[in-house]
């Protein structure tokens, strides 16, 4: 009893020394899911650390921890690095949602700000980028390009984030392409390069010909390029180094502006608690360039989607659309709210299968 | 559900080759084990050989050199093991851990500079003759050059283990140390040699997954096929064709729900997920009773420290 009492006095001391130097500095700390190689969703985040960097030169001290599980360990990353001074601390994944939470309810001076999340406290924010939009983007290509009218779909977790994806990018292929098929594999990860690979080839093996990722390596496109006639886009990263072919195209996760809006704010005392969901528009999702391997008409009618989405003058989730059951979700022109966007747990009419949970 | 879409020919050269990595790392570990020692590791081992490997390979364009150099990095690797806990008397267990969270931030340090870059192609090594068999030389014979090296292994280490001296030396040694060492056995060397061969193995099956299997290096890359390896020495009750046998449902479990899913049947993906670690562990309690432990076939001197003076 004793002994912890002592640690627990030490650690609040430290913790306290780390404030008091921290007035000087501004400490930003990041979580990450993945390692910062993963060449996709982990590395942007640590881009966006170190435009953080650039920004504010000596008056901050950025610190990140890399492949934290979601789960109970996160607290025990995110109570370290309170302790250890940090001012804000960006976690970068959903599944540290009540982690992020139970941390800052320990720690009320703290900033936190949650990505891709939905419960917020006075001292968290959640943040996400309106990723479907490029989804839109994605599925125009796949729908135009593939000819054996198969798409694979790599999906991590059944999350509403990832069904927006498969839902959007659904959408808009069989717009263009009336006979195509989405056959969706389950991962239950975010970062397994080995098992994405195996996933890549499963779909492959069964005829698909586009292959869609949500998960968070280059390894699907590795395995693509192996397999040829195969084409995918980058995720999260613009996986340039596999243009043209297989990677058409990428959505690009642009966060270093916002990083350093926020940094900002706990800078001036004016953070507050906040919900951010930025799409194309404001730059927080960019779509990277569409390689040559794309014909010409099809890019244009892409990019044309693009700039509609940007504009705001077209939304993705536009109706008539019904639920996989058949029943009404919008009318005729109606466009979804943020609300169901945010929650969404269906499949649109015309997908096969059922979501897991 | 659509399972015509599932070419099982396909599927099963599928589970081949996802499987080889862990297989190679198991058996290596087999060994390690068979002869007292415990090494948990294997996990460090494996990504500091994809790493060693890939570097390797695309430095000189040769993935053969890049295995070579994937084994030697491995080995390398377990020999600090070994030195630690052979001559250093360190806890194995402790040590194994420690290797492991070096071996992950080793590699993430030598591949800064390879990522995103391509690996030089293998080619498949069709058997002559063999491979144009219907039905059988599709699955069997159309492999990489690792696929029948690993199978060949496994033969070649349930020979040894069982037929020669050497072998017997190895599993006196794991067995009963001090009586190995009573009767002048150089208990430290044989683990060194045992511990190191674990190493290689386990180099060559990461390197698999960064030359081969996915092929591509990324930081973290082995993301826990070590600790299944080390699953299945203990599912295999420490016998290589068990061994064989293991890692091929372990790998296959992995492939078939894939390929399931994209068919489009509905599947419980957690509870397959999850079914390799259940299994593990209602082994290890099996084992962990004591006449389990006999029945398993575990060596005796498992884990334990040995000092010629004690």
């Amino acid at each position: 009893m004793k002994f912890t009492s002592i640690l627990t006095g030490a650690a609040l001391a430290l913790g306290l020394a780390g404030a008091a130097l921290a007035q000087e500095k501004t400490k930003v700390g990041f979580i990450y899911v993945g390692p910062v190689g993963d060449g996709g969703w982990t590395f942007e985040h640590d881009q966006g650390r170190k435009a953080v960097e650039e920004a504010f030169g000596d008056k901050v001290e950025t610190v990140f921890q890399e492949s934290v599980p979601e789960g109970a360990d996160a607290e025990r990353a995110m109570t370290q690095m309170a302790l250890g001074g940090a001012n804000i601390i960006f976690a970068t994944s959903f599944g540290y949602m009540d982690p992020v939470l139970n941390v800052a309810a320990k720690f009320p001076n703290v900033k936190f700000e949650h990505a891709t999340g939905f419960k917020r406290a006075d001292n968290v924010s959640t943040y996400s980028a309106r990723f479907y939009e490029g989804r839109a983007v994605q599925g125009t290509i796949a729908g135009r390009m593939t000819k054996t009218n198969k798409i694979g779909y790599i999906a991590s977790f059944p999350i509403p984030e990832v069904i927006r994806g498969i839902n959007s990018a659904y959408i808009h292929a069989r717009k263009v392409n009336p006979d195509v098929e989405f056959s969706v594999v389950w991962v239950y990860t975010w970062f397994d390069p080995a098992k994405e690979a195996d996933a890549a080839n499963a779909l492959i093996e069964q005829g698909a010909d586009v292959i869609l990722q949500h998960t968070d390596s280059t390894a699907p496109q590795a395995a693509a390029e192996k397999a040829g006639n195969v084409i995918t886009f980058g995720q999260a990263s613009d996986m340039a180094e596999y243009a043209p072919l297989p990677r058409v195209s990428s959505i690009i996760d642009n966060w270093g502006p916002y990083y350093i809006a926020r940094v900002q704010a706990v800078m001036d005392g004016t953070w507050e608690s906040t919900d951010t969901w930025d799409g194309i528009g404001p730059g927080m999702v960019k779509i990277g360039e569409i390689s040559s391997a794309v014909p010409a008409d099809v890019k244009a009618e892409a990019e044309a989607l693009r700039d509609a989405i940007a504009a705001g003058e077209y939304h993705p989730f536009t109706g008539p659309l019904k639920k996989q059951d058949g029943s009404d979700w919008l009318a005729e022109g109606e466009t979804a709210d943020d609300g169901t966007l945010a929650g969404m747990n269906f499949y649109v009419e015309g997908l096969s299968g059922d979501i897991p949970n | 559900m659509d399972l015509s879409s599932i070419n099982p020919l396909v599927l099963l050269a599928s589970i081949m080759v996802a499987s080889t990595p862990i297989l190679l790392a198991a058996l290596g570990e087999m060994v390690t084990e068979k002869s007292g020692v415990l090494n948990l590791g294997v996990e460090g081992m494996m990504i500091t050989g994809a790493v060693c490997g890939f570097v390797i390979a695309v430095e000189t364009g040769s993935p053969l050199l890049g295995f070579v150099g994937a084994a030697l990095g491995g080995a390398v690797l377990s020999l600090l093991f070994g030195l630690l806990t052979q001559y250093l008397l360190s806890n194995q267990v402790a040590s194994g851990l420690a290797l492991t969270l070096f071996g992950l931030g080793l590699s993430a340090l030598l591949g800064q500079k390879y990522i995103g870059i391509k690996a030089p192609p293998t080619t498949d090594f069709d058997v002559p003759l063999l491979a144009d068999i219907p039905v059988l030389g599709p699955i069997l014979f159309r492999h990489d050059m690792m696929v029948y090296f690993s199978i060949a292994l496994v033969a070649l280490v349930w020979a040894v283990l069982k037929f020669t001296r050497a072998g017997l030396i190895l599993r006196a040694v794991g067995e009963n140390h001090d009586a190995a060492h009573a009767l002048g056995y150089k208990v430290v060397r044989i683990r060194m040699a045992a511990i190191a061969f674990g190493g290689a193995l386990a180099g060559l099956g990461g390197a698999y997954i960064s030359l081969i299997r996915v092929p591509q290096w990324t930081e973290g890359m082995t993301a826990g096929a070590g600790w299944i390896a080390l699953a299945i020495v203990v599912f295999a009750s420490w016998r290589p064709w068990r061994v064989l046998l293991g890692a091929y449902l372990f790998g296959g479990v992995t492939v078939l729900q894939l390929n399931l899913q994209a068919a489009g049947v509905n599947i419980p993906v957690v509870y397959l997920s999850m079914l390799p670690y259940l299994v593990t562990i209602l082994v290890l309690v099996i084992m962990s009773a004591k006449r389990g432990r006999a029945a398993l076939g575990a060596p005796a001197a498992l884990g334990r420290i040995f000092h010629a003076s004690g």
